[in-house]
């Protein structure tokens, strides 16, 4: 099957500066393609690339069949967008928002009006319908950007951070949304900063910084890729002894906390238990591993 | 410029337009009574007040003299507050321009939808200034009506250019250099309130490069039962104070959105 988005060599300079620098992937229908990386990596400006909004400086970009940003407006007749700030319009309620939103891409108040119902359902809205935008939680107006993103049903839908900012409960409806999309046969594309969603939700991603993909794989395999199966988090007073404990292939000390990264962790875990002062998380490795052991452990601001 | 005709031949442009519009109409009752309560306070004020004072001038009572710069006054100060105040929310603080730009929407469609939008919000004040003019018995005859079509090409003249100025601004502040530098000049200067027959020649050269006094030219003879001289002219200045704004706003309003 043709990918719905194939990315060959994309790039994009502000003056002196490459914000993204000569990056290929490819995402296949169906799936829910991850863009990881830390603040400035390039995600943003990668995804608007995708939408059309941002024209390439070099490479050859294709969305939905369709040749970007060339003919971004026809592709994104079947695009679904859920932007970083939800940017709901304020002065309508739930379902002007949906019905105004379908007015946009030249869809019939007839039909707007037959969907309205099961768009309200999807977002959990229903008993919501005719209040005001400034009336709404931070997880109902997310969930109402969702909706709006399908009026015109689309193919694929790219959402940037979708649950950035939301308490765990409404994270979990969210995610539970966007496997219904998925089961729908729609295409996600989403960047998150959250590695728990990433593994979660993603059925591949790549792992970007400084305008370049460091890594593209299931989670699963970058895992395997980059990381010993098993990392034992050591803090206490003498821990600098564990550096070479039993089994430790790999250790990094970070600040007060030792990380040893090892192949089979009991043997580290049966001396630990004689060193009471010590305390210490035994964990599998997990894609927060890699994306740090990828991107570097400096703070980006 | 291939982009805004392109634009305004698609009629995508008018989903913007309905948007507006929509918003404005959960509001419409205050709005049109500022729309007949303003002009109606002024015009009695101002025309009966001054005007007996003033006595006639250019042949006309001060009254009916008035109501045609009245006229053209509320399409500039409608059509510019909607451009401005209005549209730079709408861009800069909700995002709605942003989120259009998801949907097949182009920045040549929402700003022809929004051009258009803000000329017709300023035809209505007109329609609304004439309506009491009327009343008052400022309005010579039928030929009067002739003004709606000025009006209305008046009105996307200074949306567009409210246009230019939103697409440039980084903050409300920035408008006042716009309404003190440029708009309350021309409200003086054009003649809404008195005829520039006794103002310096410079005065009188500079109103004529500005697209409010043209307005005035047109909708003054109008109102007072007339054909006003040189229509071709004024009809085409004003056509091009709204064409080569909108072609500027579309380009910085790409620059600024698209990056």
């Amino acid at each position: 099957m043709e990918p719905i988005v194939q990315a060959r060599g994309l790039r994009k300079c502000y003056g002196e500066l490459t914000v993204v620098d000569s990056i290929d992937f490819a995402v296949q229908p169906g799936e829910c393609f991850g863009l990881l990386g830390p603040n400035g990596a390039g995600k943003t400006t990668t995804l608007k690339m995708l939408l059309g909004m941002v024209v390439p400086d070099g490479g050859e970009l294709t969305v939905l069949g369709h040749p970007i940003p060339a003919q971004a407006r026809h592709m994104r007749q079947r695009l679904g967008v859920v932007a970083q700030q939800d940017n709901l319009d304020p002065d309508f309620t739930v379902v002007e928002n949906l019905r105004t939103y379908a007015d946009f891409f030249g869809i019939s108040s007839h039909e707007i009006s037959a969907r309205l119902d099961s768009l309200l359902t999807f977002a959990s809205l229903e008993h919501k319908a005719d209040a005001r935008i400034d009336a709404l939680s931070g997880g109902m107006k997310r969930r109402l950007a969702m909706a709006r993103a399908l009026v015109n049903d689309p193919q694929l839908v790219i959402l940037d951070e979708p649950t950035t900012g939301l308490d765990p409960q409404a994270r979990q409806l969210i995610w539970q949304r966007l496997r219904t999309l998925l089961q729908q046969g729609r295409s996600l594309i989403l960047t998150t900063h959250y590695m728990d969603e990433a593994q979660r939700l993603c059925d591949r991603l790549a792992i970007m910084d400084n305008g370049r993909i460091l890594d593209v794989g299931t989670p699963k395999a970058l895992i395997a890729r980059h990381i010993e199966p098993h990392v034992v988090e050591i803090h206490g007073p003498g821990l600098e002894a564990f550096r070479h404990g039993p089994h430790v292939l790999r250790s990094e000390l970070i600040g007060e906390t030792l990380f040893c990264y090892t192949d089979s962790e009991r043997a580290l875990v049966d001396a630990l238990c004689e060193h009471p002062q010590l305390s210490y998380l035994s964990r599998a490795a997990d894609l927060e591993d890699v994306f740090l052991k990828l991107t570097g452990r400096e703070l980006r601001e | 410029m291939r982009a805004i005709i392109q634009a305004l031949l698609s009629l995508r442009w008018l989903a913007v337009w309905r948007r507006n519009a929509r918003v404005w109409g959960k509001l419409a009752g205050p709005a049109m009574l500022g729309n007949i309560g303003e002009p109606l306070l002024y015009l009695l004020a101002l025309g009966f007040g001054l005007g007996a004072l003033v006595g006639e001038v250019e042949g006309v009572s001060y009254i009916a003299f008035l109501a045609s710069g009245f006229v053209c006054a509320s399409v500039m100060n409608t059509a510019s507050f909607e451009g401005i105040y209005s549209a730079y929310t709408r861009m800069a603080v909700q995002e709605t321009w942003t989120a259009m730009l998801y949907t097949p929407l182009s920045v040549a469609d929402i700003l022809l939808g929004e051009t258009v939008w803000a000329a017709s919000k300023a035809l209505l004040s007109a329609a609304f200034v004439l309506l009491v003019a009327g009343f008052l018995g400022a309005v010579d005859g039928w030929l009067a009506l002739w003004v709606l079509p000025v009006a209305l090409l008046t009105g996307l003249a200074f949306a567009a250019m409210a246009l230019v100025i939103t697409a440039i601004s980084r903050s409300y502040d920035f408008f006042l250099y716009y309404f003190t530098l440029l708009l309350t000049p021309m409200l003086l200067f054009s003649g809404v309130f008195f005829p520039l027959d006794d103002m310096p020649g410079l005065v009188v050269q500079l109103t004529a490069l500005l697209p409010l006094w043209h307005a005035i030219e047109l909708v003054r003879p109008l109102m007072s039962g007339e054909i006003p001289g040189q229509i071709p002219f004024h009809l085409l200045v004003l056509a091009l104070y709204c064409l080569l704004p909108l072609w500027l706003a579309t380009r910085l309003v790409s620059r600024r959105l698209h990056r």
